[in-house]
């Protein structure tokens, strides 16, 4: 018994390792890898952040887009990280007659994508 | 079903109170025109008919250049051979229209109280097929309709528009396709009212987004010098943008858009048929 609980504990511990060591990675791959969120806001699919917006601090980010005000200072205009996903997620609770597609409530990011353009636009 | 739509109207001026509820289409329009003179200074209102173009100097020359030998010249003459056959009853299309079909395009829609429907220039070149014995083109077909438009609006150009709302049934119409302006549709949860109202002048990445007042101006246009686009078509195009399933040309839903659009364009000169980027 008491070998089976002491087995059991290892077994659980080591899936603990596991996940935190996946999510560490995951984690490490968003940091090491803005440009996967920078594709998903450049994608006319999927973000097209540049239909609207310019992104003055990406010299990628080609635009002449004047509709939304420019992804700059990001960290001082949204301190908190989780209003800037709720702007992306659902632009209309904060603004109802926003032009902006509401991202997340309408399924045109995912939940993870949305996340990465976050981190895309948290750098600027 | 009535409260429900005037609800429906009502939610959508509440939504957008830039532009008042319409106490009569005249007043709606001439809100309409404030807005945009507000929006663009010291713009002529017949340059209105040149749509986006208000908003972007180089592409004013630019078209203006393209205009003096335009590459969809080939388009218009097909749809002037098809404008002169006679039917098998020896009858062309310039039968079915006062003065030859010249100046004529101004009027349309116009609502038939008769008919109780609206009459879209494209339904009276079916009616006019219907009524001497030939066969209807379909509205979407760009070979027969599209290109038969292209010429026989030509004929119409720089007639004054001169849409009218003259009974409850029409205002009904008129009041459907003034919603559909402003009702957001599909995954972009976008109406056409946030853009060519609320945004028109302003750059869409890299294009200028035209206002509404002068949308129905300058129909069909030839995107590129090449590919026509009908006005219908541009809503399909449109509904499609906005991830949306969009409504069937000469559908009840675009034909009130379409009648709703014409009104506001009211004493603008028409443009047809014209090049776009």
């Amino acid at each position: 018994m008491a070998s089976q609980a002491t087995a059991s504990r290892r077994l659980g511990g080591t899936v603990v390792a596991v996940c935190t060591a996946l999510n560490t990675m995951l984690a490490a791959a968003v940091d090491a890898d803005p440009a996967t969120g920078r594709n998903l806001a450049h994608d006319i699919y999927k973000g097209n952040c540049l239909a609207c917006h310019q992104i003055p601090g990406d010299p990628n980010a080609v635009t002449s887009a004047n509709i939304g005000p420019p992804l700059a200072a990001m960290r001082q205009r949204f301190p908190d990280r989780a209003l800037l996903r709720n702007q992306i997620w659902d632009p209309t609770l904060r603004n109802p007659q926003t032009v902006m597609p509401p991202f997340g409530k309408h399924g045109i990011l995912t939940e993870q994508e949305i996340d990465l353009v976050v981190e895309y636009l948290y750098q600027y | 079903m009535t409260c429900f739509r005037l609800s429906v109207v009502l939610c959508a001026f509440v939504a957008l109170p830039s532009v008042s509820a319409p106490i009569s289409p005249a007043d709606d329009r001439r809100n309409f025109i404030e807005f945009f003179e507000q929006r663009f200074p010291g713009v002529p209102t017949d340059d209105y008919a040149y749509g986006a173009l208000i908003a972007s100097p180089g592409g004013r020359e630019q078209y203006e250049q393209i205009m003096e030998f335009p590459p969809f010249l080939g388009d218009i003459e097909k749809g002037r051979r098809i404008w002169a056959t006679r039917f098998r009853n020896g009858t062309t299309f310039a039968s079915c229209f006062p003065n030859g079909g010249r100046d004529v395009v101004g009027n349309y829609p116009y609502f038939d109280e008769t008919l109780g429907e609206l009459v879209t220039f494209e339904n009276a070149l079916n009616a006019c097929l219907r009524a001497n014995g030939e066969a209807e083109f379909s509205y979407g077909d760009r070979q027969s309709m599209g290109v038969l438009t292209a010429y026989a609006r030509t004929l119409s150009d720089g007639m004054r528009i001169n849409v009218r709302v003259d009974s409850p049934a029409a205002l009904t119409k008129y009041l459907a396709g003034r919603e559909f302006f402003f009702r957001r549709i599909g995954q972009i949860n976008g109406a056409c009212a946030g853009c060519h109202l609320y945004n028109a002048g302003r750059i869409m990445r890299m294009e200028v987004i035209s206002p509404v007042l002068g949308q129905a101006a300058h129909w069909p246009i030839f995107r590129g010098g090449q590919e026509l686009m009908t006005f219908q078509g541009r809503f399909k195009r449109c509904m499609e943008q906005m991830r949306a399933v969009p409504y069937g040309y000469n559908s009840d839903e675009f034909n009130s858009l379409e009648y709703f659009l014409t009104y506001l364009s009211n004493g603008l000169p028409l443009k047809s048929s014209v090049f776009r980027k």
